[in-house]
């Protein structure tokens, strides 16, 4: 087992009160396996991807370990989290179009952050290069400005970047959705390919775009306010639901990679309630077609199947 | 004369009045965000205390000389009086009662900055969202004369222009300052629309049929109105010093008082050197004061309006 | 490259013209007669006297011929290096007074300039990173760059001059040296330089450093520092990173600053009686001899427009995206 997340809370603290993006959250990833995180925005998929490798000022680490390769991580401790960063978990970041520094040619800032970790540049100056031909990079962009590249080509160079030291982990997240929808499936295979040349151990996806995860992930998980609500191979996910959200998410998906109205998933009623003060029971329960007196009490999340957990009453 | 509006109480709230709407689109802009940012605001200590300075001088500017009412220059006192009960700022070497100078001042202060920012705050405007709404020749013309405007140092032109008025007085010394100094909010509002106009709610605007100026006035201008009202702030901060700088070289209004013309007497007058100090103390103290206070405010409405400063 | 510097310099170019434009125009179409002005003000009793001057006015602004030809006549006297004739100092030319006080306010600017500007991206940039010193200097940077510079300069002179006597106030040396490369005039020259130097420079030093801290601020908030962070690189790689690219934007607010600076340089003159361009604009407002006062307001947009020349090639020099970015970029 790669890695094990155990009851995950993550807070977000606002001057209104803690939002509570990740609110007890657990699964685990296999060796070699790509984990499909789906979620639409505001689910607390992004904050989990954060808080794997970096959370960010305003966010608390209220309760539950992450362990890597039998290791804890300490994820709530910024200085300590940084010898697991880059060699043992990796980001491809949602921002990947200027994740790079603008004034510096690409390959002096990636010789400048390896040499800050205390690598010698010359030890994976080769591996560099190997990895430009395998994402199909000129090595001249390793001359370039980040402003000289293509958004394809910056994607495809963050990607590089990210693993080149063989993370174990690497968590990609919304790597596609700043592209059009020509690159995007050249960029998952490329993710894939990551993984197929055991260059990354295993990964998480994070999309909001179901069918971008059911071209690459072997596992698709769904989170909904904060908590996950399934859990299953991708096959089993997408042709046999248990979940009413993942149900009506399954069933709007129409046109395969066509987004409507920014990142919202169309096609269910009502939106995710506030996670500032989120209600008891289960979180689904004012959307939801199915929902009755039980709902009021939070369903389990429990293995209904091999490899299949499902959060909600009706599919226990 | 028109005296100067007073600041309204919710500076959130100017200009973002109409809120567009656009059917089936969740607008950015909705009433939630200004509650919000009212929300913020009236809590921002750096925000409220620029502008209760603020305040307090504009009421003491527009109340003031109907109290010491009279000719600020008048020969009423002793010569070179220091402050006392009956001249709480003392007297010039002519006798003049410097607090009702700094009074008299004031007023002007407030008035050149006020009519300045918003003749210079409206043509940046207008200059910027044409330019950058229509693009093409017309933003290559509009741009070229923003650039030469703003290569141009302001002051010197002022001054020449200022030297050849035979009578000058602070509603002329207002327009000229206005009038050349909108090149950099041109080119920040030119800027600004050149992003929103990609956002999806003016296309949507546009695919509904809706006339240009519309689009401008119901979509773009209500997002940029916080925006706007921090560069409103900024501009009468940089026309009161302006307009002081002008007074003290010689350039001030020929009737009546104003702060800057008071630094030029004292410095003419050798106020130095004679040690009144009372004399040159209050006016450059009380635009450093208005000046300082509305750059507070600025700080504070940029926390107010960027939530990654207001975490901290 | 080359398409660039070209597009400035016509940039440049037409500021120029339209400056010189601005300057034969005003005296021709402001409300009022510029030589019944100047007439009056010299205050003279005989009339014909008055005639003579009157006479002599109306030629020297050439208001005698054709608009076109006064216009074509101006940019001809204006190539050829002729500014006109002092009415301050006649008959000395609008030219040679103006050289001969330009070293000084150069002296003045140049190391307030460059001082505080170095000055003030350093320790903006150190504040940026500490919260409590943040917080101890930012008020004061407000206070002073909220400052007017006459009245910095005013307080200077009296608090160092007056009350403590511990510099000289007024003129740029004193009036009984002779200028020589003696021990004894280079340290009056210094001792009278200073003050005026220390009020120009704070007041920018305020904006330097809070512009810098800013942009700081807003550097560490940008996507490759998240990137870097979640990649472990240490805060020294990010803040230097960030640093570098927060020094582009003030580069170019350099040049949107000379304008404010060079009119602190002349307020600043006039309060220290400093016999540079400043104090120029006093004399020449004072006895309305507006010749001396264009002089010096050409000679000022000229500066501004090679100043704006140099910073543009020094951004270039420093910010490496302009040499690739050039020919597609905007």
């Amino acid at each position: 087992m790669a890695l094990r997340v155990q009851d995950l809370k993550v807070h977000y603290r606002t001057l209104r009160g803690d939002v509570h993006a990740l609110d007890g959250v657990t699964f685990s990833v296999a060796d070699g396996e790509i984990m499909g995180l789906v979620g639409e925005s505001g689910s607390g998929k992004t904050t989990l991807g954060k808080s794997l490798i970096r959370m960010d000022s305003r966010m608390r680490h209220v309760g539950g370990t992450v362990t890597l390769d039998g290791t804890e991580l300490p994820i709530g401790d910024t200085e300590a989290m940084n010898a697991f960063r880059f060699s043992d978990v990796s980001i491809v970041p949602q921002y990947a179009m200027s994740a790079m520094n603008p004034t510096r040619r690409i390959g002096k800032m990636v010789r400048e952050l390896v040499e800050s970790r205390k690598i010698r540049f010359s030890s994976v100056r080769d591996e560099l290069n190997r990895r430009l031909d395998l994402v199909g990079l000129d090595r001249g962009v390793l001359d370039r400005y980040p402003l000289e590249l293509s958004g394809g080509m910056k994607q495809r160079m963050v990607m590089v970047i990210s693993t080149l030291l063989n993370p174990s982990l690497l968590i990609a997240d919304e790597v596609t959705s700043a592209l059009d929808v020509s690159t995007q499936r050249a960029v998952a295979l490329a993710l894939a390919g990551f993984r197929d040349h055991d260059l990354v151990r295993s990964m998480i996806v994070i999309t909001h775009d179901v069918s971008l995860v059911y071209q690459i992930a072997d596992t698709i998980t769904v989170m909904y306010a904060g908590r996950l609500a399934e859990s299953a191979p991708t096959d089993t996910l997408v042709s046999t639901p248990r979940h009413p959200y993942t149900q009506l998410l399954i069933s709007a998906l129409p046109e395969v990679g066509v987004r409507y109205g920014g990142k919202r998933l169309t096609g269910i009623a009502g939106s995710p309630p506030t996670l500032l003060d989120p209600p008891s029971g289960c979180r689904f329960r004012a959307r939801c077609p199915l929902a009755f007196d039980r709902c009021a009490e939070q369903p389990p999340f429990v293995e209904i199947a091999d490899n299949h957990r499902v959060a909600c009453w009706k599919a226990v | 004369m028109t005296q100067p509006k007073p600041e309204p109480d919710v500076p959130v709230a100017a200009g973002a009045a109409e809120v567009a709407t656009v059917p089936g689109v969740a607008v950015v802009h909705g009433g939630g965000v200004r509650r919000e940012a009212l929300h913020f605001a009236v809590r921002n200590r750096k925000l409220v205390g620029g502008f209760v300075v603020v305040l307090v001088f504009l009421l003491a500017a527009l109340v003031g000389p109907l109290f010491a009412s009279g000719d600020p220059n008048a020969y009423v006192g002793p010569a070179a009086a220091a402050p006392s009960g009956e001249y709480w700022f003392g007297t010039t070497t002519f006798g003049q009662d410097v607090f009702a100078q700094f009074l008299h001042g004031l007023r002007a202060s407030f008035f050149v900055g006020v009519v300045a920012a918003l003749i210079a705050g409206v043509l940046g405007m207008v200059i910027g969202f044409t330019s950058g709404y229509r693009g093409g020749l017309v933003d290559e013309v509009l741009n070229m004369i923003t650039n030469i405007v703003l290569v141009l140092p302001v002051l010197a032109v002022l001054m020449i222009i200022a030297a050849y008025l035979e009578v000058r007085d602070v509603q002329v010394q207002a327009v000229i300052i206005g009038l050349f100094s909108w090149p950099w909010v041109a080119r920040a509002v030119r800027s600004q629309t050149l992003t929103l106009r990609a956002r999806e709610f003016v296309d949507l605007a546009k695919l509904s049929g809706m006339p240009v100026r519309r689009i401008i006035f119901r979509e773009i201008a209500p997002n940029m109105a916080s925006y706007l009202f921090m560069v409103f702030i900024l501009l009468f901060g940089g026309s009161v010093l302006f307009a002081a700088t002008l007074d003290f070289i010689g350039l001030g209004p020929t009737e009546g008082t104003s702060l800057g013309l008071m630094l030029n007497q004292a410095k003419q007058w050798s106020a130095m050197n004679l040690g009144l100090w009372w004399w040159f103390i209050p006016p450059g103290l009380g635009i450093t004061t208005i000046v300082g206070a509305l750059y507070l405010m600025n700080v504070g409405l940029d926390e107010v309006f960027n939530p990654k400063l207001r975490e901290t | 490259m080359g398409r660039y510097f070209g597009r400035k310099l016509a940039i440049y170019a037409l500021t120029f013209v339209v400056a010189v434009t601005i300057n034969w125009l005003i005296p021709r179409f402001m409300p009022g007669d510029p030589v019944r002005a100047m007439v009056a003000r010299a205050g003279l009793q005989d009339p014909a006297g008055v005639a003579a001057m009157r006479e002599y006015y109306t030629s020297l602004f050439g208001f005698d011929l054709p608009w076109w030809q006064q216009y074509l006549n101006f940019w001809g006297e204006l190539l050829r290096g002729n500014f006109g004739v002092s009415l301050w100092a006649y008959p000395k030319s609008v030219g040679s007074i103006i050289l001969a006080a330009v070293p000084y306010t150069l002296g003045l600017l140049l190391p307030a300039i460059l001082l505080s500007w170095w000055a003030g991206n350093k320790f903006g940039a150190y504040a940026a990173r500490k919260k409590v010193l943040d917080n101890a200097v930012l008020p004061i940077w407000y206070v002073l760059t909220a400052t007017p510079y006459m009245w910095l300069a005013i307080l200077l002179a009296w608090a160092f001059g007056k009350v403590a006597g511990l510099f000289p106030v007024g003129r740029s040396f004193s009036a009984s040296l002779e200028p020589s490369f003696s021990w004894l005039f280079i340290s009056d020259l210094i001792s009278h330089w200073f003050l005026p130097f220390l009020s120009l420079f704070l007041v920018a030093f305020g904006g330097w450093a809070i512009g810098m801290r800013n942009l700081i601020i807003y550097e560490l908030e940008a996507d490759y520092a998240h990137y870097l962070g979640a990649l472990g690189a240490p805060q020294r790689l990010v803040r230097r990173y960030a640093f570098r690219n927060a020094v582009l934007p003030q580069v170019t607010g350099l040049a949107l600053q000379l304008g404010v600076i060079i009119g602190g340089a002349v307020v600043t003159e006039i309060v220290f009686d400093y016999r540079g361009l400043g104090y120029l604009v006093l004399e020449a407002i004072k006895t309305s001899d507006l010749f001396l006062l264009q002089g010096i307001f050409l000679f000022i947009v000229i500066g501004v427009l090679v100043a704006n020349f140099i910073i543009d090639v020094v951004y270039v020099l420093v910010d490496p995206r302009t040499r690739v970015g050039m020919g597609s970029g905007s």
